[in-house]
């Protein structure tokens, strides 16, 4: 196999692990200081997808789209935060899954009442489409490589407000003691809001960057939540350095499998057993992955509590 | 008490549905119903895992879509002539419901009890999100296995056979299914009451206390997991039965998704919870599915109130707070 393929492959999986970052971090942020589990995350994306869809096809601009995407995606967050989340908080896991698999099906039935069954179209910015040349030879899609950019920028970005700002560290306090914030006189419920709209806002971007890539359509939001639960189980709930490396791993994994599985058993094997072969354990490997991670560590590679 | 009588008025309504609509002619209400019954199967069995022993599994589709591959393989296998293994010995497909029945208990049986002693290790959230991931390994399986139809599924041309009883007739088929669902009950009753019940049940409640006595709660949740998962495959071999049909969404987080709302709106520990949940969901499917296309949108507004407010689910609405 050539190395320019090798290398464009492991592009292909940071691309596709920095993507679920930006669910991820969500995911584990609001696990990490609300302790909720939040199915409906998946909703988010595809509203996030669907407002830079429709402003992109009213207004042709790419940015405005972005900007729609999150807006929307932070104010339907809100929404819902104030509307049910927020009941949520002091039930057990159980009734957590249920509301928001409930509001999975509320958000997935409304977007197609409202857009029809047809998926919509959202075309790459003219300035980012075509390949781009990288040191050693290697084509790469322009607009591909600018998703890894924007990525690793938000990451960064997200570290800093964690990490730097009064916002960051009243977010870390809630982690760890909800009410002595409150009894220092921390707003808890608006910071919640925040929280989640800020989370949601993450998954609305990701899902307007992914849809110029791949089709904007209902039920877009569900194999993603899935992979992010599976990249926060790796890298341990409530951690956002866990979930950047869980998510780096989780799309290293998915990407490489599929190439190099199906290579690695021709081998040994006729071609058609053995592309079917590494076809399915390819399709299992973040499964087996997690799985693994799980035997050695229970709470993830960086989680502290259960 | 009032439980019992919610009950007894349920199992009559299931009895009397059929009959009724034999007499008016509806076959279709009697699919519909066998469908409610079978569906019910499955969340009785999640509702031993779920109810009792207070595990969120959130991948119980594994387990129906288990039982629905191993009629759909040994089926398709009968129909085509083709042995399922020639060496060492052969394996002949069958269409005989007892053997389908028996394979789909114990290869599902085996699958709960590798995916929960895996998945015991860990508790809580961490609990429902490796059932929900060994679900998905399973569809994602399912999907690229070709050999038994990939993502399009298995078809088989006629309803396999149970002795005695023409299969094909619906209410013959329903009484079939509700034969099951009953002596299923039955044996779920009796285990709550067996010293193994209470100790699953305690155990939920309070598992440092049923160790301290020297009790270990994890070989207790796991039998529990696999008496579960066994549970829910034989729902499964039914449900690929009745559609003579099975495919990868039998194995989709939706439906395991699905069969804990079945679970939670009926009302979760309680025997009949499960079967007034199911009933209750394909009432609403019919009927909302008839008014509008997009009836998802009402379920999960209905779903939301029902976990906001009603605490114990449909039967603790009727019948009052669990003892």
């Amino acid at each position: 196999m050539p190395p320019a393929l090798i290398a464009e492959q492991i592009l292909n999986g940071l691309q596709f692990g920095v993507m679920l970052f930006l669910m991820a971090a969500g995911l584990t942020l609001i696990f990490g200081v609300m302790g909720l589990i939040n199915l409906a995350h998946g909703s988010l994306y595809m509203v996030g997808a669907f407002a830079a869809a429709a402003v992109a096809g009213a207004t042709g601009s790419f940015l405005l789209a972005l900007i729609a995407a999150m807006t929307a995606a932070a104010l339907a967050g809100a929404l819902m935060e104030m509307v049910v989340i927020r009941r949520l908080y002091a039930r057990d896991h159980l009734d957590q899954v249920l509301a928001t698999f409930a509001l999975i099906l509320v958000f997935s039935e409304g977007t197609r009442w409202l857009f029809g069954s047809f998926p919509l179209h959202l075309d790459i910015p003219a300035a980012l489409k075509g390949p781009v040349t990288l040191p050693g030879g290697i084509e790469y899609p322009r607009y591909r490589l600018a998703l890894i950019g924007i990525g690793l920028t938000v990451a960064g970005g997200l570290g800093l407000l964690i990490t730097r700002t009064r916002l960051g560290i009243r977010i870390r306090a809630g982690e760890n003691d909800r009410e002595m914030i409150a009894a220092l006189g921390v707003d808890i419920s608006r910071l919640y809001t925040i929280v989640f709209a800020l989370g949601a806002g993450l998954a609305g971007l990701a899902g307007a960057l992914v849809g110029a890539i791949q089709s904007v359509q209902v039920g877009m939001g569900e194999p993603v939540l899935i992979l992010a639960f599976v990249v926060i189980v790796i890298g341990g709930i409530g951690s956002i350095r866990g979930a950047l490396v869980g998510a780096i791993l989780v799309g290293l994994t998915d990407t490489l499998g599929g190439i190099f599985l199906p290579e690695f058993f021709r081998l040994f094997l006729d071609p058609a057993t053995a592309a079917n072969l590494g076809a399915s354990l390819a399709s299992m490997a973040i499964y087996i992955l997690m799985a693994a991670v799980l035997i050695r560590r229970p709470t993830g590679l960086f989680g502290a509590r259960a | 008490m009032r439980g019992m009588l919610v009950g007894a008025m349920l199992l009559a309504g299931l009895v009397a549905f059929p009959i009724w609509a034999q007499a008016a002619d509806e076959p279709f209400l009697i699919t519909l119903a066998t469908r409610a019954v079978i569906l019910a199967l499955a969340a009785v069995g999640l509702n031993l895992a779920l109810g009792q022993g207070g595990l969120v599994s959130l991948g119980h589709a594994a387990f129906f879509g288990i039982g629905g591959y191993a009629m759909g393989i040994l089926a398709s296998h009968a129909q085509s002539y083709a042995p399922l293994m020639e060496w060492p010995f052969v394996i002949e497909g069958t269409r005989s419901m007892p053997v389908i029945w028996l394979v789909a208990v114990l290869a599902s049986a085996l699958a709960a009890l590798g995916i929960g002693a895996l998945s015991l290790r860990t508790t809580g959230v961490y609990f429902i999100m490796i059932t929900l991931a060994f679900g998905q390994m399973l569809y994602y399986f399912a999907i690229s296995w070709t050999a038994y139809g990939g993502e399009d599924g298995l078809s088989i041309y006629v309803r396999n056979g149970f002795p005695g009883l023409n299969t094909l007739v619906p209410i013959e088929f329903y009484g079939l299914c509700l034969v099951i669902l009953l002596v299923v009950l039955a044996f779920h009753a009796a285990l709550i009451r067996s010293p193994f019940g209470l100790a699953l049940n305690a155990a939920r409640q309070s598992p440092e206390r049923v160790r301290t006595v020297g009790i270990d709660t994890r070989r207790l949740q796991l039998a529990a997991f696999v008496l579960s998962g066994a549970i829910t495959g034989l729902a499964g071999a039914l449900f690929a039965d009745l559609n003579r049909f099975v495919s990868p969404s039998m194995l989709s987080w939706q439906m395991s998704g699905e069969i804990m709302i079945f679970v939670i709106l009926g009302g979760a520990g309680r025997l009949f919870g499960p079967v007034a949940g199911a009933i209750m969901f394909v009432a609403l499917e019919h009927l909302l599915g008839g008014v509008s296309d997009y009836w998802h949108v009402f379920l999960g507004i209905l779903l939301l109130l029902v976990v906001l407010f009603v605490r114990g689910g449909v039967i603790g609405l009727l019948a009052g707070a669990r003892r």
